[in-house]
């Protein structure tokens, strides 16, 4: 039981992680991303690609994430600014093409072959069967990440005009804030954080082009439980829905429906308490 | 001399042309009305003033022209509205709104000294806030939105339509503060209302608009005097 409450524990910081970086594109653009997990993915395959061709590990993080933040701002100047001002349905259309493009192109370029992906800490031991170094990593490096884009949004300027942006452009634009700038910017830091996801996730679940698809549906559920405005709602509903999934995988449904189980999470938080459990409520007076 | 001078001014709905031409400027310090029946393009016209759309003609602002740059340049310059209906960012906070207004400046001892001098002008937004915006009053909105734009510590504040949709007395109140602010710091203002009185009681100069052109324009004294302006927009 302990076992699989701490086991459900490190898989909830994963998609605590991965949820994260929907929440970051959620609070920038005011858009759900469905091809954040395919993106990550794409990432991990270029550190994949530069730890074979040499470099150490953490210069090959490093490199990926710079690479990753350049790609996400890029992707959306060249392929989200010409739908700006496109009805949602279409911006919708454009993710989920998204998703398919680089599912496709990363199997066409690195194969389906399932690759193993290091971890920076497999030489060491927590000295317990309990608990490895990676799932130890994987939740420091969460904490950590949550805390920072906390932080960010919270106290800073630029994290403020990024809300604003998001939340009203025009009002936005009324005070100053340059609007284009911030969507650029809050696309380059989710890709960011989705490089350190996939990263992360790589060592356990091998890297293949289609590693982030249960995952991101499970990123999904634990952002929307929590808030899908919310940093730290995000990595609680990753928390939450990781562990629910262990215990009623092995204890109540089995592992055949888990995933089930999941999208019954994202409807059953949609209809009893849309804003999530830290999410903010959205008031309107007129 | 004049804060701001339009010449030939037009403005565009897509392809429909909303204002047709239209020449006037602004006395530095002095508070102008713009006044006109619905639809006469008088929110057109603070939009064009904004970039907020297309526009031809030419546009100058303290002696530069600003007809083609982007909206956000021409707040950077110091022109702040007050938009029709407020646009309040409705999840943050009433602090977080604030600050926005703000956001150019930078961070500055300055900048909480302005925060601190307005919310002693607007008293209940010091009661709300850290509450979220979008639960506030109209009345209390509207001293949002004024407080935001004034926030940015402009040259040129245009308001656009500051008494809609709230009680008089509010209304009252609202004007006895943009008084203020016009004499004590000398912000050159320009206010559209369809409340022609109102609006006439606080400028020193006034522009009537009609189906996108100006039709009258002269000191607010001599406005307020003239008959068919009385029988048309003041009900007298």
């Amino acid at each position: 039981m302990l076992h699989q409450l701490v086991s459900g524990l490190m898989t909830g910081a994963i998609y605590g992680i991965v949820a994260l970086s929907l929440v970051m594109i959620f609070n920038a653009t005011n858009h759900i991303n469905f091809a954040q997990g395919e993106m990550a993915m794409f990432s991990t395959y270029v550190a994949w690609m530069l730890i074979n061709a040499g470099l150490p590990y953490w210069a090959a993080f490093g490199a990926t994430v710079a690479l990753s933040f350049v790609g996400g701002m890029a992707l959306e100047r060249m392929v989200l600014r010409p739908f700006r001002d496109a009805p949602l349905l279409s911006i919708v259309v454009v993710f989920v093409a998204l998703l398919l493009a680089f599912n496709a192109l990363a199997g066409w370029i690195w194969g389906y072959v399932l690759k193993k992906f290091p971890s920076p800490v497999s030489q060491f031991s927590t000295g317990t069967s309990l608990i490895g170094a990676h799932e130890l990593f994987v939740v420091a490096v969460t904490v950590l990440m949550l805390t920072v884009l906390f932080l960010f949004f919270r106290f800073t300027r630029l994290g403020l005009s990024m809300r604003a942006a998001a939340q009203n452009p025009v009002s936005a634009r009324l005070v100053g804030i340059r609007v284009g700038r911030m969507l650029t910017l809050g696309w380059g830091l989710a890709a960011a954080i989705g490089a350190i996801a996939g990263m992360l996730v790589a060592p356990i679940v091998f890297l293949d082009p289609d590693m982030m698809g249960g995952i991101l549906l499970y990123a999904f559920a634990s952002a929307l439980l929590g808030g899908i405005d919310s940093p730290a709602g995000a990595v609680l509903g990753g928390l939450i829905v990781g562990v629910g999934e262990n215990l009623l995988g092995a204890y109540v449904v089995g592992n055949d429906i888990k995933l089930t189980v999941a999208l019954i999470v994202v409807i059953s938080v949609l209809i009893v308490r849309p804003r999530g459990i830290l999410g903010r409520i959205t008031v309107r007076r007129v | 001399m004049s804060l701001l001078t339009v010449r030939g001014l037009k403005a565009f709905y897509g392809a429909s042309e909303a204002l047709h031409g239209i020449d006037f400027s602004l006395s530095r310090g002095g508070v102008t009305a713009l006044l006109g029946a619905n639809g006469a393009g008088k929110t057109t016209t603070l939009r064009a003033l904004c970039a907020m759309i297309r526009t031809e003609g030419t546009i100058e602002f303290d002696g530069r022209t600003i007809g083609g740059m982007a909206t956000e340049t021409i707040v950077r310059r110091g022109v702040a509205l007050v938009p029709e209906g407020r646009g309040t960012f409705t999840d943050l906070t009433v602090e977080e709104n604030l600050r926005l207004g703000a956001i150019t400046r930078g961070k500055s001892a300055e900048v909480e000294a302005d925060l601190d001098r307005l919310l002693g002008i607007f008293p209940r937004l010091r009661e709300r806030l850290r509450q979220q915006a979008g639960t506030l009053s109209g009345g209390e909105q509207q001293m949002l939105a004024i407080s935001r734009a004034l926030m940015l510590r402009p040259r040129l504040m245009l308001l656009d339509e500051p008494s809609f949709g709230l009680a008089p007395l509010v209304v009252r109140d609202i004007f006895e503060i943009l008084r203020r602010i016009n004499a004590d710091e000398g912000v050159t203002m320009l206010i559209v209302e369809q409340n022609a009185r109102l609006a006439l009681d606080l400028a020193d100069h006034a522009y009537l608009l009609e189906t996108g052109r100006i039709v009258l324009e002269g000191p607010s004294a001599d406005i307020r005097a003239d008959e068919g302006i009385q029988r048309s927009y003041l009900g007298y």
